[in-house]
């Protein structure tokens, strides 16, 4: 093993992103479950209309690619990322780091169970974050993750920008910042994995919302606003999942927040805007290329304070208008009668 | 392999010939070895504080809490020169500062000189000889005694061992153990309630033919002659808890590494000090656990393979003398964060040989439960000491410290590496905590009446008069059955254990946990009423055997 070579799990458009950066410092091994992607890759340089890096090379091979890697970085969905840790599992090692860089929650419920049944109850022991999926399923414990207000677009078209690596172990937080640092783009290091992990969860559901306000034609004062409650769910909900604040006023709170409440870039932002347009669900996630991580989120946070009887008032909405068919216009109107007359009470 | 007890006789030892004892070798050798501790704590110290002002300043704040220890707690097995050495060392700081550094004493012999007091305070005075008197007065005497207060009559003194062993039972995979004390290095974390628990760790340890441990004892234990007596027979080295100067903490961890990697089995108690609240240690001190992940990297590097294991060990009492005292401290700290001194419930030998003739003539069952060994990570270990992981596979616990295709050394890394270790030990511990018909009783009982008042806030429901609680017995039964079911259902599932009580009837079951909890309390935490209801004499103490089982979430199916 060379120990130079950085790999990266998952060709969509933000591992492709991921890789591409990387590439700037070493050389990469760009994983593609489909084989016809791999070899697209090889031929046309060129993937989900990015270009890629003369550096990164495409694989298929799990094995290949842990033999080759020390250090790796999967950015796949958060509903296939257990079962590729199960894969991987059996070719990593304790001397392995994994930076992930996927925004979303995973759930593992016995064979059979639903989230929707009524005897499952959500609670901290079915939910998990990526990293403690990766704890679950490997050996590896030098874990962290990516997160931040990084459009792929805007990071491929080399605009300014910035990321978090976060993680429990300062080794990790310098080889992230040592692979990813370049003259655009900046790389910030935080101790609190969980925190920084759930901070880009959680904004996903705001993102959808930010979208449907957008769809209804509403400007920046609605939007504020949104973001600003928002926030302030997102930290409530934050730590009953087990995070702590200060992860969500920094870049990868806050900074993701207003990117992808604002951004046409952004796929949750997106299903949220056409929703107000009156598309149905279905439709929207059939069009979509890619998932957008905030509906499975929506569905899982709402299951999650249920069962610890706690009011997540955005999240509700967005739910009953995903999955109950409520109006968007109806849900806006209910937001808007919530009496919050607290502005301040997490601190 | 784990859910059953042990009747067997005791073990062989595993090493017969004493001089192959690591602990024998040790003491051979303990001038020397405290001079190495000594030199690698004086460097590691240096490698951190580069200048002779920063040393000075770490050394003049040193000496200033040493003045106020010997000022403000003074203990009998303090050396009488102590006022004196720390005087002196007021005296060579004085003048390096008037000197600039030039005087007759640098800074670095200053410091020398107090990490080698330091280091040969820890270190133990391991004796061969007495080990053997200890080792026999423990087995055989208390053993005596036992019998004798069991039959009633003097012939008793003569019957056999076997009833101390039936009345400390030793669950889980001794052999495993065994096995790996051979093969490795084992370091034994129990869980702490009692004063009692060294002298019984210790006559378990010689009971399962293991040789002798060395292990950290609360340096108040040596104000007690006899306590001091068998602490240093048994391989103990004195962990002094006044002493949180950083160059005390670091002479103390480095003795512990470099035991480790002389192959010095160990034990300490990681939770630093007895539980006050009755529950199992929901959080670990790092820095003895920290010396176990150093030791192994250092074996690491010098090229070896010898691999250092962990034994959790979760003790069980129905009965701890102490637990008034204990609770009362706690609920002090916590409840109105008094500061609070390290205080010595049994500051003379009279009073600890009262509690032990009390202890080992009275007291009930105590079990004594052998966790799964898990390596330094966490990871199971096979029986060839192999680690497993969770999909089955073996991994190298090499390749924890490896970067790059070598061994580093990263403190930030290996810090973060005991941390997920102290968390792993509290997860076994709860995993193989046996429940006592004691705990459960009194869990429920607390539970119910605290439900009963849960308008009010804990420590104003703790001041209730007694005579307002009482425990409906109906109910009482109702939930037990209730909670003793979902026990077994974790029992099953392999989340905890349950003593042989459990097998018996639920009426049977309660009667004698209700019998056994904080027996020979003064006030008994749980009595019957002539009407069969339950009341307390002592709702503090309730409270305390009731914690045993905090951490479960067993609180939701009492009503």
């Amino acid at each position: 093993m060379s120990g130079k070579t950085v790999g990266v799990i998952g060709a969509g458009s933000f591992g492709t992103t991921v890789a591409n950066l990387i590439a700037e410092n070493a050389d990469v091994m760009l994983y593609a479950r489909n084989k016809e992607t791999v070899e697209k890759i090889a031929q046309s340089r060129e993937n989900n209309g990015y270009r890629i890096h003369e550096r990164v090379s495409p694989t298929n091979s799990l094995e290949a690619l842990a033999g080759e890697c020390e250090i790796i970085f999967p950015v796949v969905s958060s509903s296939g990322f257990r079962e590729m840790m199960q894969n991987l599992s059996g070719y990593v090692h304790p001397y392995h780091m994994l930076i992930h860089g996927t925004k979303g929650l995973d759930v593992s419920l016995p064979p059979g169970k639903t989230i929707d049944d009524p005897d499952v109850h959500l609670s901290r022991r079915n939910v998990k974050t990526m990293s403690e999926v990766i704890r679950d399923e490997s050996s590896v414990v030098r874990v962290g993750c990516l997160a931040g207000p990084n459009l792929a677009r805007e990071i491929a078209d080399e605009q300014p920008a910035a990321t978090v690596v976060a993680s429990a172990f300062d080794t990790v937080i310098a080889e992230g910042q040592r692979l990813l640092r370049n003259d655009r783009f900046q790389v910030y290091g935080n101790k609190d994995l969980i925190g920084i992990e759930l901070t880009g969860v959680l904004k996903n559901i705001i993102a959808i919302a930010a979208g449907m306000l957008s769809g209804l034609g509403y400007g920046e004062n609605t939007r504020s606003l949104l973001i600003s409650r928002g926030m302030v769910e997102m930290i409530h909900l934050g730590r009953a999942l087990g995070g702590n604040m200060e992860a969500f006023i920094g870049l990868a709170g806050i900074g993701d927040l207003v990117a992808t409440c604002s951004s046409k870039y952004s796929r949750n932002y997106t299903v949220g805007f056409r929703l107000a347009q009156k598309e149905p669900i279905d439709q929207i996630i059939a069009s979509m290329d890619e998932v957008a991580e905030g509906v499975n989120t929506v569905h899982i946070v709402k299951r999650f304070a249920e069962h610890y009887k706690f009011r997540a008032p955005i999240t509700e909405i967005v739910y009953k208008i995903i999955f109950e068919g409520l109006s968007v216009e109806d849900g806006e109107n209910y937001l808007m009668k919530i009496p919050l007359n607290v502005d301040i009470n997490f601190m | 392999m784990n859910d059953k007890y042990n009747h067997r006789e005791k073990y062989d030892p595993i090493i017969p010939d004493a001089k192959e004892w690591p602990v024998v070798r040790l003491s051979k050798h303990r001038a020397e070895f405290v001079d190495k501790v000594t030199d690698l704590t004086f460097d590691s110290i240096k490698s951190k504080r580069k200048s002779v002002k920063g040393l000075v300043a770490e050394l003049e704040k040193t000496r200033y809490l040493e003045k106020l220890r010997i000022k403000k707690s003074p203990w009998k097995v303090d050396p009488e020169d102590d006022y004196e050495f720390w005087k002196n060392v007021k005296q060579d700081l004085l003048s390096i500062q008037s000197q600039n550094g030039q005087g007759e004493k640098s800074a670095d012999a200053v410091l020398q000189s107090i990490i080698h007091r330091y280091a040969d305070e820890i270190a133990g005075h391991f004796k061969q000889s007495s080990y053997k008197f200890a080792r026999s007065v423990v087995t055989y005497g208390f053993a005596r005694l036992l019998n004798a207060s069991q039959s009633k009559n003097f012939s008793g003194l003569f019957r056999g061992r076997k009833t101390l062993r039936d009345k400390i039972r030793i669950r889980g995979d001794v052999d495993h153990v065994r096995d790996l004390a051979t093969k490795g290095t084992l370091v034994m974390v129990p869980t702490h309630f009692s004063n009692l628990d060294s002298i019984l760790i210790g006559w378990v340890i010689n009971e399962l033919g293991l040789p002798p441990f060395i292990y950290g004892a609360g340096l108040n234990l040596f104000n007690m002659s006899i306590f001091a007596y068998f602490m240093n027979s048994v391989g103990a080295y004195k962990v002094d808890r006044r002493k949180k100067n950083p160059i005390y903490l670091e002479t103390l961890k480095m003795y512990s590494n470099q035991a480790l990697q002389e192959g010095c089995h160990s034990l300490f108690f990681p939770g630093g000090t007895r539980s006050r609240s009755g529950m199992i240690e929901q959080k670990l001190k790092l820095g003895l656990l920290g010396t176990t992940i150093e030791a192994q990297r250092a074996i690491y590097e010098r090229g070896e393979n010898r691999k250092i294991f962990i034994v959790p060990v979760v003790i069980n009492y129905n009965f701890v003398l102490e637990a008034p005292s204990l609770i009362d401290q706690y609920l002090e700290k916590e409840g109105q964060e008094k500061y609070y001194y390290e205080s010595d419930e049994y500051s003379d030998s009279y009073k600890i040989t009262k509690f032990l003739l009390k202890f080992f003539t009275k007291a009930a069952e105590i079990s004594v439960s052998i966790g799964q060994v898990i390596d330094l990570f966490g990871n199971y270990v096979d029986e060839d000491g192999r680690s497993v992981n969770k999909s089955g596979s073996h991994l190298q616990t090499r390749d924890y410290f490896m970067q790059g295709g070598k061994i580093t050394v990263d403190q930030q890394r290996d810090y973060e590496y005991a941390r997920l270790l102290s968390e792993r030990i509290v997860e076994e511990y709860h995993k193989f905590n046996e429940v006592l018909p004691s705990h459960i009783v009194a869990f429920v009982a607390f539970v119910q009446l605290r439900k009963q008042f849960k308008d009010i806030d804990l420590y104003s429901f703790l001041r209730l008069p007694e005579d307002e609680l009482i425990i409906d017995n109906r109910l009482f039964r109702r939930n037990i059955k209730k909670l003793r079911k979902v026990i077994l259902n974790m029992v099953d599932e392999g989340h905890i254990l349950a003593g042989p009580a459990f097998e018996l009837k639920v009426d049977e079951m309660i009667e004698i946990g209700v019998t056994n909890v904080g027996m020979y309390q003064s006030k008994r935490p749980l009595k019957r009423t002539a009407d069969g209801d339950l009341i307390t004499e002592d709702i503090r103490l309730l409270y305390y055997y009731h914690n045993r089982l905090v951490g479960y979430n067993f609180d939701e199916y009492v009503r």
